[in-house]
């Protein structure tokens, strides 16, 4: 035995420390992985097909599509008419930000003016936003032109899904794909261009 | 007789039985003057183990399945014998420890528990808490009604507004990609099993630390610091049999409280049960008004006060959950001459009585609907909150301490 330190054996302790805790890394991993989303979970995102023609004018559905509540608004003339009235109380006015397909980017963000679909998911902590197409309930105030409340945290969006300034959700609702099958019949979750 | 010391002998020469009990209860030294305040640690210890216990008998009947789950609780609720107390003694319990824990923390605060040389103590304390946070928020979804639903639906969106890595981390938190039967399987794994393996852990790491330092007093100062001829301190009691007797009587009277909530107001009008909960949860609709339980509400209320900044949430997200780690912090940021409040001057109390209140009132804030009164009320107390604590190297530097007592002092 020598005080000196035998850097060989010292080397191999640094290499074999090192491999274990690869090895450990390594091992760790199927653990961690086995919280990500399975492949059944992964699987269950089928599109969904809604008819529209009960839907009266005014009146929203909310249809589940990947377990989250999509509506659709059938919006009146007076509901497309007010949107244009305060661009200027709203975060993105003009959709600038991508929460919306290319064929949705426009000023009812919609394909069809008066069928809005969009996600019913608060882009804030994701409450789902409660319906309110009533005119200046007295809850909401008199400049209330219809839209979205929601119950959370005091989100507020207009009946094109836009969010206003001064509330806590960031951007817009989401938009999700969709295209429409015949004038009524509306599918979620597929916007290829092949029939389906 | 004779047999039972051979016994104990026997065991003793192959595990330190008589020596522990003597380390931490017969030769354990508490001071004398402990007050009304110093109850609550051994209360915390009692509901651990009611909650241990209910829980494990509450798991024999209980489905962790998004289709049974709900219909489980009612099950344990009506049908199973006694299920309803089984029940009740759980979801009391869970307000309960957080009634004694922030009774305890504010002990901490108000004697300087967490000065040196207790700062790791205090830093294994706020784990606790913290786990604690984690495992009554786990648990909260297991009834699977509507709060439960949605309360985690908020909480597990607070991760995705993380920079960059917020939205795979709320996908990984989750399973899935929104809270489904995937998030309530392993809420229910980590509630029963992981989280309070680690709690009983720290627990325990908790006791060894207090047993290492000692106990802290009203007065804030070292009973060791004077003992006598045999090393004991002159102004401590054996924890057994004195300290065990005293608690012992903490215990009867919490317990009596504890089974007035049970068979007169289990849900204590709301607070310790919502009344949403009792709908099945419903991924289609939240409830029209949604809060957390009371014991999160300040720490909700001060993520609802801060605006969004740049389009991002993450600064209010970042300020709760800066508002529960800064505890960590405090045996640093306290530069008073003394630790107790009773020597403390005018400056301390008047911002230590500003914390009570902006916590008591950012908690009943986080319970109402937000209003822009509210809002405003909020950020201000808010602000008291944080002052608090930012401000304490320079104010407790400045304030006009009494001189300390040489020996501890009680009526």
């Amino acid at each position: 035995m020598t005080d000196k330190v035998n850097l060989k054996k010292r080397r191999l302790l640094i290499a074999s420390t090192a491999a274990g805790g690869v090895a450990a890394a390594g091992a760790g991993a199927p653990f961690v992985l086995s919280f990500m989303p399975s492949e059944r979970v992964k699987a269950a995102g089928a599109p969904v097909e809604v008819d529209l023609k009960t839907l009266k004018p005014g009146m929203m559905i909310s249809v589940e599509w990947q377990g989250k509540p999509v509506w659709i608004v059938h919006r009146t003339k007076e509901m497309l008419d007010l949107l244009s009235n305060h661009n200027d109380k709203l975060v993105d006015p003009e959709s600038s930000v991508e929460q919306q397909p290319k064929y949705c980017t426009n000023a009812y963000r919609s394909i069809k003016p008066e069928y809005l679909v969009v996600l019913g998911v608060c882009t804030h902590l994701g409450c789902s936003p409660t319906y309110r197409p009533e005119v200046a309930p007295t809850d909401l105030g008199k400049d209330w032109p219809g839209g979205w409340f929601c119950p959370c945290h005091g989100s507020r969006f207009d009946l094109a899904a836009r969010v206003y300034k001064g509330v806590p959700a960031p951007s817009n609702l989401i938009v999700p794909p969709h295209k429409y099958l015949s004038d009524t019949r509306v599918l979620i979750g597929d916007d290829s261009k092949e029939a389906a | 007789m004779n047999l039972l010391k051979k016994l104990l002998g026997w065991i003793d020469t192959r595990f330190p039985l008589i020596a522990t009990f003597k380390e931490h209860a017969s030769e354990y030294y508490a001071p004398k003057n402990f007050n009304f305040w110093y109850f609550f640690g051994g209360l915390a210890l009692l509901v651990l183990v009611i909650q241990i216990l209910s829980g494990i008998f509450l798991t024999m009947n209980y489905k962790p399945d998004a289709l049974f789950a709900f219909a489980s609780v009612e099950y344990i609720m009506r049908d199973v014998h006694w299920g309803w107390l089984l029940r009740y003694i759980h979801s009391t319990g869970a307000s309960m420890f957080f009634v004694v824990v922030y009774l305890h923390i504010f002990r901490g605060l108000m004697y300087g528990s967490y000065r040196n040389p207790r700062e790791l103590l205090w830093i294994i304390g706020m784990i606790i808490y913290l786990a604690l946070m984690g495992e009554a928020f786990m648990g909260y979804l297991l009834p699977w009604g509507q709060m439960s639903f949605w309360g985690a639906q908020v909480i597990v969106n607070l991760f995705s507004s993380v920079p960059f890595i917020g939205h795979d981390l709320a996908i990984l938190i989750r399973g899935d990609y929104v809270v489904s039967d995937t998030t309530l399987n392993r809420f229910f794994a980590l509630h029963v099993i992981a989280i309070p393996l680690i709690l009983v852990l720290i627990v325990f790491a908790h006791i060894v630390a207090l047993h290492e330092v000692g106990s802290n007093n009203p007065d804030g100062i070292e009973i060791k610091k004077h003992k006598d001829a045999n090393g004991i301190p002159l102004d401590g009691i054996p924890f057994f049999p004195y300290m065990v007797v005293k608690d012992s009587v903490a215990a009867v009277v919490f317990l009596m409280v504890f089974c007035a909530i049970i068979f007169f107001a289990p849900d204590m009008g709301g607070y310790f049960l919502e009344n949403n909960n009792f709908v099945p949860a419903n991924p289609m609709k939240t409830p029209e008004h949604i809060a957390p339980v009371w014991y999160f509400t300040p720490y909700y209320a001060i993520l609802r006060a801060v605006p969004p900044i740049f389009g991002s949430q993450f600064p209010g997200v970042a300020a709760m959950g800066i508002a529960t780690v800064i505890f960590f912090f405090l045996p640093w940021l306290d530069r008073g001459k003394v630790k107790s409040i009773r020597y403390r001057g005018l400056i301390y109390k008047t911002f230590l009585t500003l914390f009570v209140i902006s916590f008591v009132g950012l908690g009943w804030l986080g319970q109402m609907p937000s209003t822009p009164t509210y809002t405003m009320i909020a950020r201000i107390l808010a602000v008291v909150y944080f002052a608090f604590f930012l401000l304490m190297p320079w104010y407790t530097k400045i304030d006009k301490c009494k001189p300390e007592p040489d020996r501890v002092t009680s009526k």
